[in-house]
C-alpha cells in the first residue's frame, strides 16, 4: 500500500531524537495523535516549532521531549495560557526550556523561505517594536532597489513535518478543506513528512479534484490512517474542536500532579489514537458532529483529448 | 472588582423598556467598585460594564469596510458589529477566513464556523502578504495585556524577557496588524496594570513616543497604517489627540471619571464637556445575550 503505515512505525522510523519537528494546523487540523505517540515513544531532545504551541506542545512540554520551542502566538486559544509551558518559561520548573519567538507573518515567512530555498523572508514588520531585541535572528534589511528597510526571517527547515488531513491517497497525495493555515509550507520546507488522515481514498479521488490537493505525494514519506487523530482539534465536515477540553487542560495543566495523571491515563495509557477514541467514547464522539452537512457545489474540470 | 452578574435579561429583552432609560449620571454611584451600570430600575434595562464595553466598540465599526478580527474581546465585538451598524463588514480572521459569516460566535479564531458559508478560505502566507500587507485590511482590531497613552500594546511578557514574572501569548499577528492595517481599534478593561506609564515590552506599535515622531517613521519606513485610532474600554471611550496621546472622549454611562483616573496608570486627558456614552440598546443586549455569547464567555 506505498506509503501507508501505521502511526507507531511512521514516529519510530521519522521523528528522531534531537529533531526540529513542525505539528503545523492553525486551530484547524493539529494531529494530536501524532503528537501523542512522541511522547508514548519518549523522544527527546526536540526542538517544536509551531505558530501556536496549542495544548499539543503544552502537553508534550510537560512530558519532557522537548527542549526548546519556535513560535508565534503562546496561548490555550479562547481559554487563556498554556501552563506546563509557562511553568517552563517563568520558573525552569522543572527545567529551562529555550525560545525563539516570532510573529504569526514571521514564521508564515519562515516555513516559506525554508520551502522555496531562499535565504530569507522579507517582510513589513517588526518596526520600532522590542520582537528583533528579543530574538536577533529578526534583522532589518535595505531594498537592494531603493531605500526601503524591511525586515527579513531566517527559513526554518524542519526535520519532519506533521500535517493532518481529511484524505490522501497512498501515495500520500493530500487534500484538505477549511481553514490552511500554512501546513503546505512547513510540509515543503521539512526533510521528511509524515500525513494523517481521517480517511484513505482512491487515486482517482485525488485526480478528479486537482485543486484541492495541498501536499503533493512526492514530498510524502508516510502516510498514517488515523480517525479522530486531531481530537481535541478539529476537522472540517467530520467533527468539531472539542472546546470543553480546551476549557478543561486549563485546569489539568494548572498543577504538574494532574498534568502527569492526565498524560497517564491518556497518553501512556493506550496503545494509541483508536484506543484513545474507544475512551473517548461514542456519545462523545457524536456531540462533536457537525450539526449539519454543507457540501460544496461541483466544478466540471472537462475532459480534453 | 467584581463585574455584576448579568441578572436582567427578562427585563431587558421583554417589555419595551426603553433602552435609552437609566442614561448619564456620569458622576452617579461613585460607591467604591460599584459596577452595576445602568441599575436596573422600572423601565431600564440593566447591562454589565463587559457589555457597555461589547456594544461601544461594534458602534465604532460602523461605515468600515474590511476588519481584521483579533483573539478574545474583538471577537465579540466586531461580530456584534456585523448583526447591527455594519452589515457590510468583511471580517477578516488571522487563520485565513476573509468574509465570514460565522452562525455561532466563535470561541477560538480558527472555528470552523468562520469557514463555513465564508467568501474565501485561503492560506495564512495569502492572508498575511495580500490581504493584510498588501493593504486591503481598514481596522485592525485588537486586545491587549498592556497599553501606553500612546497606544503602544504589550501582550508578549511582564518583567523581563529573559526572565518574565508573568510570560503573555506574544504577538501572534498582532504586531503585522499594527503595522500595515490602514487604522487600530483596541478593546480592553481598565486596571493599573493594563494601562501603564510605562509598558514592559512593545510587541505593537502605536504612536511610539509622540504623534509627529510615530507619523515620520510610518511615513519613512512605508508603513500603511496611521495607527490606533480608538480604544474602548470598560469605563469609556478614548481617541488619541494631535500628540498623539489617549484622550477620554466619553465615559460609560455608570462611571465615574475617579474610576477612570484610579485605574489608569497616568493623568488622562479628558475631553470637555465630556459626554455620556449611549446605553446598550435592547437588541444590543439582546443579541449579546440570546445570540453572540449565552455562555457568557465574554461578557463575564
Amino acid at each position: 500500500m506505498g506509503k501507508v503505515a501505521s502511526m507507531r512505525d511512521a514516529v519510530a522510523e521519522l521523528v528522531r531524537d534531537g529533531d526540529t519537528v513542525a505539528i503545523e494546523g492553525f486551530t484547524h487540523l493539529i494531529c494530536f495523535a501524532a503528537g501523542q505517540e512522541i511522547i508514548r515513544q519518549r523522544k527527546r531532545d526536540l526542538t517544536l516549532a509551531r505558530l501556536t504551541p496549542d495544548l499539543i506542545y503544552d502537553q508534550m512540554v510537560a512530558a519532557g521531549v522537548a527542549r526548546k520551542l519556535i513560535f508565534s502566538w503562546l496561548g490555550n486559544p479562547g481559554v487563556g495560557g498554556l501552563h506546563a509551558i509557562r511553568r517552563r518559561v517563568e520558573n525552569e520548573d522543572p527545567a529551562p526550556l529555550e525560545i525563539e519567538e516570532y510573529s504569526h507573518f514571521g514564521m508564515v515567512g519562515r516555513y516559506t523561505a525554508g520551502a522555496s530555498n531562499l535565504p530569507f523572508f522579507p517582510l513589513r514588520s517588526y518596526f520600532e517594536t522590542d520582537l528583533p531585541k528579543a530574538n536577533p535572528l529578526i534583522r532589518p534589511i535595505r531594498s537592494p532597489y531603493g531605500d526601503e528597510t524591511v525586515y527579513a526571517v531566517p527559513p526554518l527547515k524542519p526535520g519532519v513535518t506533521i500535517v493532518h488531513a481529511q484524505r490522501a491517497d497512498a501515495a500520500g497525495n493530500t487534500q484538505m478543506w477549511g481553514l490552511l493555515g500554512c501546513q503546505k509550507e512547513a510540509a515543503f520546507a521539512a526533510e521528511r513528512v509524515i500525513v494523517v488522515v481521517e480517511e484513505l481514498v482512491d487515486e482517482a479521488v485525488v485526480r478528479a479534484d486537482p485543486n484541492r490537493t495541498v501536499i503533493p505525494g512526492l514530498i510524502v514519506d508516510a502516510v498514517v490512517v488515523e480517525p479522530f487523530g486531531a481530537h481535541p482539534s478539529y476537522v472540517q465536515g467530520s467533527y468539531d474542536r472539542d472546546n470543553h477540553f480546551y476549557r478543561d487542560w486549563d485546569m489539568i495543566a494548572r498543577e504538574p500532579a494532574t498534568l502527569d495523571a492526565w498524560l497517564d491515563e491518556w497518553v501512556y495509557g493506550v496503545a494509541g489514537r483508536s484506543e484513545y477514541a474507544e475512551k473517548l467514547g461514542a456519545e462523545r464522539l457524536a456531540s462533536l458532529r457537525p450539526s449539519g452537512s454543507a457540501p460544496s457545489g461541483s466544478v466540471d474540470y472537462g475532459v480534453y483529448k | 472588582m467584581s463585574e455584576p452578574r448579568r441578572d436582567a435579561v427578562g427585563s431587558a429583552a421583554g417589555a419595551g423598556a426603553s433602552a435609552a432609560g437609566a442614561a448619564g449620571s456620569a458622576t452617579g454611584s461613585a460607591g467604591a467598585g460599584a459596577s452595576a451600570a445602568g441599575s436596573a430600575g422600572a423601565g431600564a434595562s440593566a447591562f454589565s460594564r463587559s457589555e457597555m464595553m461589547i456594544v461601544a466598540a461594534a458602534r465604532e465599526l460602523a461605515g468600515q469596510r474590511v476588519c481584521f478580527v483579533g483573539v478574545g474581546l474583538p471577537n465579540i465585538a466586531v461580530n456584534l458589529a456585523r448583526l447591527t451598524v455594519a452589515p457590510e463588514l468583511e471580517l477578516v480572521y488571522e487563520s485565513g477566513a476573509f468574509g465570514s459569516k460565522p452562525a455561532r460566535l466563535p470561541l477560538s479564531i480558527g472555528d470552523p464556523t468562520i469557514v463555513t458559508g465564508a467568501t474565501a478560505a485561503v492560506s495564512m502566507f495569502e492572508l498575511f502578504s495580500f490581504y493584510l500587507q498588501g493593504g486591503r485590511v481598514d481596522v485592525g482590531f485588537l486586545g491587549a495585556a498592556q497599553i501606553d497613552r500612546f497606544g503602544n500594546i504589550n501582550s508578549t511578557v511582564i518583567g523581563d524577557y529573559e526572565h518574565p514574572k508573568t510570560r503573555l501569548p506574544g504577538s501572534g499577528g498582532a504586531c503585522e496588524i499594527a503595522i500595515n492595517a490602514r487604522q487600530v481599534f483596541v478593546i480592553m478593561r481598565q486596571s493599573k496594570r493594563s494601562f501603564v506609564d510605562k509598558i514592559a515590552f512593545r510587541t505593537s506599535p502605536g504612536n511610539l513616543g509622540g504623534a509627529e515622531a510615530a507619523a515620520a517613521i510610518r511615513r519613512e519606513q512605508g508603513w500603511l497604517g496611521s495607527g490606533p485610532s480608538i480604544v474602548v474600554t470598560d469605563l469609556g471611550i478614548y481617541h488619541f489627540d494631535d500628540e498623539g496621546e489617549m484622550r477620554l472622549d466619553s465615559i460609560h454611562p455608570g462611571a465615574t471619571l475617579e474610576q477612570v483616573r484610579d485605574t489608569i496608570g497616568w493623568e488622562p486627558k479628558v475631553a470637555d464637556p465630556l459626554p455620556v456614552t449611549p446605553e446598550p440598546t435592547v437588541e444590543e443586549l439582546r443579541l449579546i445575550r440570546e445570540q453572540l455569547d449565552p455562555e457568557g464567555a465574554y461578557t463575564k
